[in-house]
């Protein structure tokens, strides 16, 4: 058995869930919801097994230069996911809206076929610079504070689709059909602020770490190199979300364009600086 | 008051204070920040001129785009930014410090009647008696109690995270605190570099934005320089230098320097960031004339013709560390006594008898070589960089306690009502409402339990 077995049946575990979801959401049947949650949760625990292994694969094939599976872009795709999935088990385990999953499972099974299908995850030694311990703790600060962020972005887009059905909706009685089983706006909005309260300090650490790393290993803790630079944009669009919610003619919608806007500067600053600027984050080999 | 009758300083006042400005300049420092990623920063006129055009170029070169992160009209709304933030927590301050300085120890009838969260119970015992039962649990519950006194009647008030209450403002000073850093940076500090050839040795480092040298106050010399390959590959695994800090002649410190591993002397930092080799490499070359089978060593320069005997010459043109896995190989050629320039070939070190079947006139061995490197550093003197990590650290710690905890308050009033004790608690927090709701059911069944075992002891 390899990592890479178990990151197949992981990324199998992710599809099943999501369809499971979008069944608990026809169906209305919570067993299924359940059902959903808990394979889901298998999945998870798959691909903590699969990462581990993964690290134990790297000592095998590099010897002492092993080490943890967190370097290229391969590996990264794949821990997103895995983080996407922490923080999303935490807030299902907290608030128990089950109707989320339908629309985070997506986005962790997309990062894991993408990953699996097309993306080398071959076990690279690695180049000095990369030779660090900031390395560890930039990366998971960093992904865990994204994956924060495709939480409230699953969450902002129900949010928008319900409140646009709402105002349109004139009767007293609830919502019926597919809307009416989200959870209402006032909890979808909440939600949306709770994963960006994880996501926003996240961030602010994982910025923080690199630019640590930054100065340790060149002496400039920034630089505006299009990567970090990218970070703080991202940054500032959160630190604009945390302050609309406390400002008249900007909660709510608003908020949610914000979050949605957010979450896609996020994606173009883990994909979109690699793949279409240069700097000196390249993902060890690409 | 409505808007039109506030003067003109209270509304610049307003507005400078307002958080809708907050937004809108963070939004703005967050596009305009794209450009700097878009349009390459620092870069020579003639690369903007090849890929924009001399307009475009001249556009940037006006609106500052060309370097625009030290640009004005981004420092402005910087600037700005730091204003809006000073001016909103001196606003919002006071109200703050005042539940720190002045708690509210009794609470008025509108907390009593209109929290959210509230109980009342009946007790046979004492005011103070049940006071004083109530504020042990409240104290091993919450926090520090205070009992107080008024028209008769008794008051306990306890409270818990007060300091979140603070954390939006150190978060806010801790932005501050890393802008101030930056600037002393800037100020104060430098950022250069410098090459040092292997064994020998600088007192002075270029600036990474300027011409001018920078005296160190001391000298580094580079005893030697060290690179090592993965094996089977061409991927550097490490590589580093043996760094002495001299002064008046004096070795001071020593150290050996990698890549994320730097050595710091009087405030100045080195960091190993590149290496490269410095001027021709030497090889000590044994040469065989294969018809005698007489054998001469001799040290050849890299480039420079080596005379042979009867009239031949030869010259080594190249060299690698590691050729096609066969290990350090040179180039070289052999030139003919009328000057005619051979054929170039290879000889790797490893293979010391394979020149022979080349069949010339001399046979070549590589018995050395030696390649002196030069060593690259960066060199930083950052007087500003501790303030900076200080405003990181609060700012994350006041980010946390903004986000995940909360000012949490509880009530009790406790009143003679004809031979019984009527004791009413009510409790608030300032955010997080579900999460304290919970916390207080639970309070309360301990509240009650506490008086009703208590009355059952004493009766």
């Amino acid at each position: 058995m390899d990592s890479g077995l178990l990151f197949n049946l992981t990324t199998v575990a992710y599809f099943a869930s999501m369809v499971l979801f979008f069944a608990y959401i026809a169906t209305k049947n919570k067993t299924v919801a359940l059902v959903a949650t808990l394979t889901a949760f298998a999945g998870f625990l798959i691909q903590t097994g699969a990462l581990g292994l993964r690290w134990y694969e790297s000592y095998q094939i590099l010897g002492e230069d092993g080490r943890a599976p967190l370097t290229n872009l391969y590996e990264s795709v794949v821990f997103f996911a895995w983080s996407i999935l922490l923080i999303y088990l935490l807030i299902d385990w907290k608030y128990k809206q089950r109707t989320i999953g339908a629309f985070v499972m997506p986005i962790a099974l997309f990062s894991m076929l993408w990953a699996q299908m097309s993306l080398h995850s071959t076990i690279d030694p690695l180049v000095p610079a990369l030779q660090s311990n900031w390395l560890t703790y930039h990366v998971i600060t960093c992904f865990l504070g994204y994956a924060g962020f495709a939480v409230a972005f699953g969450v902002s887009i129900m949010y928008l689709l319900k409140i646009g059905k709402e105002e349109k909706h004139k009767g007293d009685g609830p919502i019926g059909g597919i809307l009416g089983m989200f959870p209402s706006t006032r909890i979808l909005d909440d939600l949306n602020y709770k994963a960006i309260m994880i996501g926003f300090p996240l961030l602010t650490l994982g910025i923080i770490t690199g630019a640590a790393w930054a100065n340790y290993a060149w002496g400039t803790y920034w630089s505006w190199d299009p990567k970090e630079t990218w970070s703080l944009i991202v940054w500032f669009i959160y630190a604009a979300f945390i302050h609309a919610r406390f400002t008249r003619g900007w909660v709510g919608r608003r908020a949610a364009w914000l979050s949605v806007f957010g979450f896609a500067a996020t994606l173009f600053c883990y994909l979109g600086v690699n793949l279409v600027l240069s700097g000196l984050h390249s993902y060890g080999s690409a | 008051m409505t808007e039109k009758t506030k003067s003109f300083p209270d509304r610049v006042w307003d507005f400078f204070c307002s958080l809708k400005l907050t937004i809108i300049l963070l939004l703005l420092l967050a596009l305009t920040s794209i450009i700097g990623t878009l349009i390459q920063q620092n870069a020579p006129a003639a690369d903007y001129i090849r890929e924009y055009g001399q307009a475009n170029y001249e556009l940037f070169v006006k609106l500052q785009f060309i370097d625009m992160y030290h640009s004005t009209w981004f420092i402005g709304i910087l600037a700005l930014f730091s204003i809006n933030l000073i001016c909103c927590s001196i606003k919002n301050f006071p109200r703050a410090w005042k539940f720190y300085r002045a708690p509210m120890l009794v609470p008025g009838e509108g907390i009593l009647k209109g929290s959210a969260n509230q109980a009342e119970y009946k007790s046979k015992d004492s005011k103070q008696q049940v006071a004083e039962r109530l504020s042990g649990l409240l104290r091993k519950e919450i926090g520090k109690t205070t009992l107080s006194e008024k028209e008769g009647k008794l008051y306990l008030f306890a409270q818990k995270g007060i300091y979140s209450r603070f954390g939006a403002y150190i978060t806010h000073v801790s932005i501050l605190i890393v802008m101030a850093g930056a600037i002393v940076g800037n100020i104060w500090g430098f950022k250069a570099y410098v090459n040092i050839v292997e064994g020998s040795e600088v007192n002075q480092v270029l600036s990474r934005n300027g011409t001018l040298p920078i005296d160190l106050g001391f000298t580094v010399r580079c005893d030697d320089f060290d690179v090592s390959y993965y094996p089977n590959s061409n991927r550097p695994k490490d590589y580093n230098s043996d760094l002495v800090v001299l002064e008046n002649g004096q070795e001071m410190v020593r150290k050996r320097i990698e890549v994320n591993d730097p050595l710091t002397y009087k405030g100045i930092t080195f960091y190993q960031s590149s290496y490269g080799p410095a001027g021709s490499a030497f090889f000590k070359v044994r040469v065989t004339d294969n018809a005698s089978g007489e054998t001469l060593e001799v040290n050849a320069r890299q480039g420079q013709h080596v005379q042979l005997p009867n009239g031949y010459s030869f010259a080594v043109t190249n060299f690698t560390e590691n050729d096609r896995n066969f290990g350090p190989a040179m180039q070289m050629h052999v030139n003919t006594p009328d000057g005619k320039h051979g054929a170039p070939f290879v000889v790797w070190q490893n293979f010391p008898q394979f020149d022979v079947k080349r069949g010339g006139v001399f046979s070549f061995a590589l018995l050395g070589a030696d390649q002196p490197q030069f060593t690259g550093l960066q060199v930083a003197k950052d007087p500003g960089v501790n303030i900076v990590w200080l405003g990181c650290f609060l700012m994350v710690f006041g980010s946390l306690s903004a986000f995940f905890f909360s000012h949490k308050r509880i009530w009790v009033c406790l009143e003679d009502e004809g031979s019984k004790t009527r004791i009413r608690v009510a409790g608030n927090a300032h955010r997080n409402q579900s999460g304290f709701s919970l916390a207080f059911d639970e309070l309360q069944q301990k509240i009650e339990a506490s008086i009703k075992n208590e009355s059952r002891k004493e009766g």
